[in-house]
């Protein structure tokens, strides 16, 4: 088939494929079968597998350079923009911050409505950020910086319902995509340099009330409590700031759960800390704990495991296996069985100087004296992470496993006393990094041993890089695959680009101007495809040439 | 005139006499008072006298002045000296012997290859200056980082950092040329790591030294903003 005719086919198909579902209303069994309809996107990752990776392959690499802007939408908010859009039938729905949603006509930009929900109060360490909505039927959901859940009319912008999920006075905070279940709409809270108790909670989609709660810290009397010692369980952390993954086979909900609080001085909270820093899998049903897996034990380096959790179904030792792929933010990559939790695989995925590997159950094994100390004490990676939240993608084409990583880049954490007050920072000491979060392309006067990003794409199986994709500065940008084996991504010095998901190669870019820090998406309109990317404070959408 | 501070401090006579007229007075930490007193103790209390009262007509400490009626006449008056008088011009080692001006400007003198100097006095310490001139290489500021650069056409070319991404590069270079290289077209692209300035602790005298300080932690940058 010559190019033309495979152009043809693909409009014809997925014209065809929009006709036949354009209904409108986005049930579950929608939601559920994302891939089948590849020109939407219906849940932040693309799918409740989350592997960003989508089946269009309109763009290729061989027509990838033809790639051209089609519009912008200029955010009136000068905050972060961290949303990825959904895309429903031709609308787009994104958030711009704090809290403003808007919906827009997917292959003009045009805007339909927007709906602004104010928040009173909330100052969530990192900026007020939002990174999505989720949809059923013609109901969006959006977390808010105040912890209120809210319910939108897709059509009109109309509120619907307003939950408070948490308190804002304590700094809960919600900044991530909420993710609907059934007809269950579930977010967690954010807040974990504040002192907060975090929790993860699934509310009815049609009335919001809530229906489970599961405490990422449990409280007396819960397995897990004895790892805090005295009250610390009370304000120990533990937030929710990124959206889970669901495997409606085994009808589990996975999340990666953030770090204990005081971030860098553990000394009022000895043990584990459970579940800070840890995967949990919980029934969908009843948030009932199946599993969990901790990451980082007694964590004083801010490690979050907020990271997307991507459910992969590979050979593992020569039989099938469903698995979860984690590039953690303490640095390294872990393969887990997602039916049981076990631990398959650890390896590094850049410079790692806490933990010397694992012991045979999966438990790090630290280095002796590698803590944050009074008068500071270097370890890689640094506090902002080998990866943090910007999403990865798993390309089951290549059967790779993409991470946007922070290489070379070191902290010295320091450690010092701190007392919990409500709402007030509850981080025990602070670090110095050598590359440090910054939202704006600064000069980058760095060599490459004192802090890079890179697109490293690692073997599942071994844990083994494949290839780089090198960048000067480092990357808050998230990745997307295509059934093209196309990967596009970005990093913070302001480029968007294509790579060849096989080789690294790089083929396409566009400056835009401002840190890329987001998740890139794709969808198709009337059978054109295009993919979608925050940098700065615009969207920027991209399309073939005609 | 705008209003001066009363600085009853002797200590904080010499700070007090660049900061009078300067918007940045208030964020003057005590150590930064101290490196002030220690200055005007050393290189000016000979003629101003332990309290910045014994020229007459001048009492610096109380922010009385014959001449100066804004923050660039005292700088001025600091670098410059009044001629005719006793008061020298703190500016003459930095833009003679020193030949501090090969390399860096001030205002609109000199050579921009090196970092500007007009707001250094805001920005830096006196001990991290005094570092600065006897070890030049002990800290280099990232900002500060010189390059070297090969062209594909066998063009070598020095200059200092402005920016860098994974495509490209942009400096200033010895020439004073704005530049900007894709990587692509480059041989070769590295740090030097060793800095072009020389070391001024067998050049200058420790009277010199101390003027050349004195001169630096003036320069507070225009209005001392
Ligand atoms: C060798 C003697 C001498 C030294 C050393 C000296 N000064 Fe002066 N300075 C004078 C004299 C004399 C005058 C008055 C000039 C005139 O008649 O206008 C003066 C004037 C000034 C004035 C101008 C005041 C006005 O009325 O406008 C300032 C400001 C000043 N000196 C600051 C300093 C500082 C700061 C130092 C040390 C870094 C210093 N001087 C060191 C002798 C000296
Ligand atoms: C041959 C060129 C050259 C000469 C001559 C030179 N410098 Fe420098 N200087 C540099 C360069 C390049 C840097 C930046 C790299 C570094 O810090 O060493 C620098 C750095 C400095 C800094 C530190 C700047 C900062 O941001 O902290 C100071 C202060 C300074 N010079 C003062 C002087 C003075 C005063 C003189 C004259 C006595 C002088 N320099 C002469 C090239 C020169």
């Amino acid at each position: 088939m010559n190019a033309r005719a495979a152009l043809l086919v693909s409009v014809v198909l997925s014209s065809l494929l929009s006709a036949s579902i354009s209904s409108g209303q986005v049930s579950f069994e929608r939601i559920l079968g994302a891939d089948k309809e590849p020109q939407n996107w219906l849940t932040y990752s693309g799918t409740t597998l989350s592997q960003r990776h989508s089946l269009l392959n309109q763009i290729t690499p061989a027509n990838v350079k033809n790639l051209e802007l089609q519009w912008i939408y200029q955010a009136r908010s000068l905050e972060k923009f961290e949303a990825t859009p959904l895309v429903v039938d031709g609308i787009m729905y994104t958030v711009q911050a704090p809290n403003h949603v808007i919906a827009l006509d997917a292959a003009t930009g045009r805007v339909f409505w927007t709906y602004s929900h104010h928040p009173v109060r909330g100052r969530p360490c990192c900026g007020r950020v939002n990174r999505g909505l989720a949809i059923l039927d013609d109901i969006l959901f959006m977390g808010t910086i105040d912890a209120h859940l809210i319910a939108i009319d897709a059509k009109n912008g109309r509120p619907l319902w307003d939950t408070t999920v948490a308190s804002a006075r304590s700094a809960y905070t919600i900044t991530h995509a909420p993710l609907v279940i059934k007809d269950k709409v579930i977010v967690g809270t954010a807040g974990g340099e504040y002192g907060i108790r975090g929790f993860l909670a699934a509310y009815d989609a049609h009335t919001g009330k809530e229906v489970w709660r599961f405490n990422t810290i449990p409280g007396p009397g819960e397995p897990g409590h004895e790892t805090w010692g005295g009250d610390s369980w009370k304000t120990g952390g533990g937030p929710l700031w990124m959206t889970g993954s669901y495997d409606p086979v085994l009808n589990l909900t996975y999340w990666g759960v953030g770090n204990p609080s005081p971030d860098w001085n553990g000394d009022d909270r000895p043990g584990d800390n459970l579940y800070s820093d840890s995967v949990i899998a919980l029934d969908a049903d009843t948030g009932m704990l199946k599993w969990y897996y901790q990451f980082s034990p007694h964590d004083e380096f801010d490690y979050d495991a907020v990271q997307v959790p991507v459910l992969a179904d590979m050979e593992w030792q020569g039989k099938p296996r469903k698995v979860i792929l984690w590039a953690n933010r303490n640095g390294f990559f872990y393969v887990l069985d997602r039916a049981t939790g076990q631990f398959l695989l650890g390896k590094p995925f850049v410079e790692v100087t806490w933990a010397s590997g694992f012991d045979e159950k999966g438990r790090p094994v630290l280095v002796p004296g590698k803590i944050p100390s009074a008068e500071g004490t270097l370890i890689y990676p640094g506090n902002p992470g080998g990866t943090s939240w910007y999403s990865p993608s798993y390309n089951p084409r290549t059967g790779l496993f993409y991470i946007p990583a922070w290489v070379n880049s070191s902290s010295l954490f320091v450690k010092a006393p701190v007392k919990y007050r409500e709402g007030r920072e509850y981080a025990g000491g602070t670090n110095r990094s050598t590359v440090a979060f910054d939202w704006s392309p600064a000069p980058n006067f760095r060599k490459e041993e004192e802090g890079y990003g890179a697109v490293r794409a690692v073997d599942p199986h071994t844990g083994e890089m494949r290839w780089e994709f090198k960048m000067a500065d480092v990357t808050e940008g998230g990745i997307l695959t295509t059934a093209s084996d196309l990967l596009f991504s970005g990093g913070r010095e302001g480029y968007f680009f294509a790579l060849d998901a096989r080789s690294g190669e790089l083929l396409w870019k566009a400056a835009v101007g401002a840190a890329v820090q987001s998740g890139p998406m794709t969808y198709s309109v009337n059978g054109k495809q295009y993919v979608a990317v925050n940098a700065g404070t615009c969207l920027f959408v991209f399309g073939l040439r005609q | 005139m705008r209003a001066f501070k009363l600085c009853t401090s002797v200590f904080a006579v010499f700070l007090a006499t660049i900061n009078t007229l300067s918007a940045k007075q208030q964020t003057d930490t005590p150590s930064e008072v101290n490196d002030g007193r220690q200055l005007f103790i050393a290189n000016c209390a000979v003629c101003h006298g332990p309290d910045g009262d014994s020229v007459p007509g001048v009492d610096l400490g109380h922010g009385k002045f014959k001449r100066a009626s804004s923050y660039d006449d005292l700088v001025e008056i600091i670098s410059a000296g009044v001629p005719g008088t006793a008061m020298p011009a703190f500016s003459k080692v930095f833009e003679g012997k020193g030949e501090c001006l090969n390399c860096h400007s001030v205002k609109n003198k000199g050579s921009r290859l090196g970092p500007d100097l007009a707001e250094i006095g805001a920005v830096r310490r006196m001990i991290e200056l005094e570092r600065s001139l006897l070890e030049p290489n002990a800290e280099i500021l990232l900002q500060n980082r010189m390059v070297r650069l090969v062209t594909r056409d066998g063009i070598t070319i020095t200059g200092r950092l402005l920016n860098q991404d994974t495509f490209s590069v942009q400096l200033i270079d010895s020439k004073e040329r704005l530049l900007s290289f894709q990587k692509s077209s480059l041989k070769e692209y590295a740090f030097v790591d060793k800095s072009p300035m020389p070391t001024y602790r067998d050049k200058l005298n420790p009277g010199e030294l101390a003027d050349l300080v004195s001169y630096l932690v003036s320069l507070k940058g225009i209005g001392g903003q």
